[in-house]
């Protein structure tokens, strides 16, 4: 049974020329302890679809369950990382964490504790935002969102502001965090490379209107190597979907 | 691979040596050391003894300008006799509660307001309207209503301390962050922690901003209330000694309403400091 499933969603918006369909039948089953990544051209609507799922944006067809219920708000139960870390800038990195929880509480206190030696920030639970780097915030963002244990993790391009360094840091900081804690995954990004490192199966998607062209499950072992025979193998083929999908778009404007 | 982690270890470390110098950087910054001291009382020291040395060389009237000198003696005076402070007392009476009524209600209006629109149309255009009309003009109408006494004074520096939190309230709470509520229904926050640890602390620069504001203002009015008419007060004391052309005393009584002044605004941009320590703005 799948964990989340994601049935027949549709979204359009409403535009002054008219509706423009965002997303069209999108169908994917997320078994419990995956990792997702969902790819696609900017305008493809990967991140409206993650906004649904997180149950932010609830005016559209077809439904998200989530361990059989029906999404229909926001709620701690799936995690939300944002593309920047939208931390409190008046709160410590500690309180960040626990944010309207009561930090005096040992239970919190021992579980953000472990959490901040989870994401790598010991020695900054009492640093504010300002004096974080742009990484080190979104890993206080991440420890926020699983310190509510949520049944997923939903991650809309979290690491797209960070340098080549940081990013490929906070990708080794995720995969532990998987690893250990065994959360399941949806991971928008528009990085080849990041989508194929992390993901048990990578999601590819077509622009206007946003479909779902192709699954690729990615069977390499952890940790994996940019430079393997075996992932190039897997890049090459997520490359020519993309190849595919250029050239639908170039055929479809010219009519 | 391996290597890739060292290289991010060390720029890690760095990273954190680097913002450890920031911080000690700041809080040199914090001690004010000797130099700006000297730096901001280099001007009034210099202005001082050019007065002194004009008076007693008699370039200028003593009537008009007397010197810092004869300014300090009137002081002494004043405060042997203890009258100086029974002015100053009855001054901050009237200050002080004022400032506590109209600041009061302005923050509490601009709370209201500012956490609901329908609040906000009912109340807002009424309020702005008011807000445009000078506080010397009303004076004649508080006297008419109130008479001469405490009340009609208390009541104008209310109403001069009213706006400045008012509209700096409403601003803040409509300021905030529209991102970080997303934040805040993603974590489920209940309606009061949404007030507590989102909407005020992100409200608090612009409301501390209001106090000074209303600090000033309720100073001014002040001032301007008790030289309508009265008969105690660092005003009235002022007006007095302007009958009978005490220069000196008139002086004393400008310099106390500048030394307070300073005092409550400095009481202020301490609690600023130790509250909004979060912010991450440019320190010149």
């Amino acid at each position: 049974m799948a964990l989340l499933q994601i049935n027949e969603v549709e979204k359009s918006f409403e535009t002054a020329n008219g509706k423009v369909k965002a997303l069209e039948k999108i169908q994917l089953d997320v078994k419990k302890g995956e990792f997702i990544t969902v790819i696609g051209p900017s305008g493809c609507g990967k991140s409206t679809l993650l906004k649904i799922v997180a149950g932010l944006d609830t005016e559209h067809e077809g439904s998200v369950l989530l361990d059989n219920r029906k999404v229909t708000g926001p709620s701690i139960e799936k995690g939300f990382i944002f593309q920047e870390p939208r931390l409190f800038p008046w709160l410590t990195v500690e309180k960040n964490i626990a944010a309207n929880l009561p930090v005096n509480i040992k239970e919190t206190k021992e579980s953000v504790k472990q959490l901040i030696e989870l994401v790598r920030l010991k020695g900054f639970e009492n640093a504010y935002p300002k004096e974080l780097s742009g990484g080190m915030a979104q890993r206080v963002a991440i420890a926020r969102a699983l310190l509510r244990n949520p049944k997923v993790l939903l991650l809309d391009e979290p690491f797209g502001a960070l340098d080549a360094f940081t990013r490929s840091h906070m990708q080794e900081v995720l995969l532990d965090i998987w690893q250990k804690n065994r959360t399941t995954m949806l991971f928008v990004t528009h990085d080849i490379d990041e989508a194929i490192y992390l993901a048990t199966r990578v999601v590819i998607m077509n622009p206007r209107p946003g479909t779902i062209r192709e699954v690729i499950p990615v069977d390499l072992s952890y940790p994996r190597k940019k430079t393997d025979v075996s992932f190039q193998e897997i890049r090459q083929r997520v490359l020519s979907e993309f190849e595919k999908v250029e050239e639908q778009q170039a055929t479809g404007a010219i009519q | 691979m391996s290597n890739q982690t060292g290289v991010l270890t060390r720029s890690g470390v760095e990273r954190t040596g680097q913002s450890v110098k920031e911080t000690a950087v700041k809080r040199q910054r914090k001690r004010w050391p000797l130099s700006n001291w000297v730096r901001g009382l280099a001007l009034p020291v210099l202005v001082i003894l050019i007065w002194e040395a004009a008076g007693a060389y008699g370039l200028i009237s003593a009537t008009l300008l007397p010197r810092p000198s004869e300014i300090l003696v009137a002081f002494k005076d004043l405060m042997v006799s203890g009258e100086l402070f029974a002015h100053l007392k009855i001054s901050l009476f009237r200050a002080v509660l004022g400032f506590l009524l109209g600041g009061g209600l302005g923050l509490l209006a601009g709370l209201a307001v500012g956490f609901s629109s329908k609040t906000e149309q009912t109340l807002d255009p009424t309020l702005q309207m008011m807000r445009t009309i000078p506080s010397l003009a009303v004076i004649p109408l508080f006297i008419l209503w109130f008479g001469f006494g405490e009340l009609s004074k208390i009541l104008l520096i209310s109403k001069a301390a009213f706006f400045p939190l008012y509209v700096n309230a409403f601003l803040g709470i409509r300021g905030v962050d529209s991102k970080l509520f997303d934040v805040a229904k993603v974590l489920q926050f209940s309606k009061w922690k949404q007030i507590t640890t989102l909407i005020l602390p992100a409200a608090l620069p612009n409301i501390l901003l209001g106090l000074r504001l209303s600090l000033g203002a309720a100073w001014l009015a002040l001032v301007a209330a008790e030289l309508m008419g009265s008969s105690e007060g660092i005003g009235y004391l002022i007006m007095d000694a302007r009958q009978f052309s005490q220069t000196s005393i008139v002086f004393v009584g400008i310099i106390i309403f500048a030394v307070f002044g300073k005092a409550s605004d400095s009481l202020v941009r301490y609690f600023e400091k130790r509250l909004l320590k979060w912010r991450d703005s440019f320190i010149g």
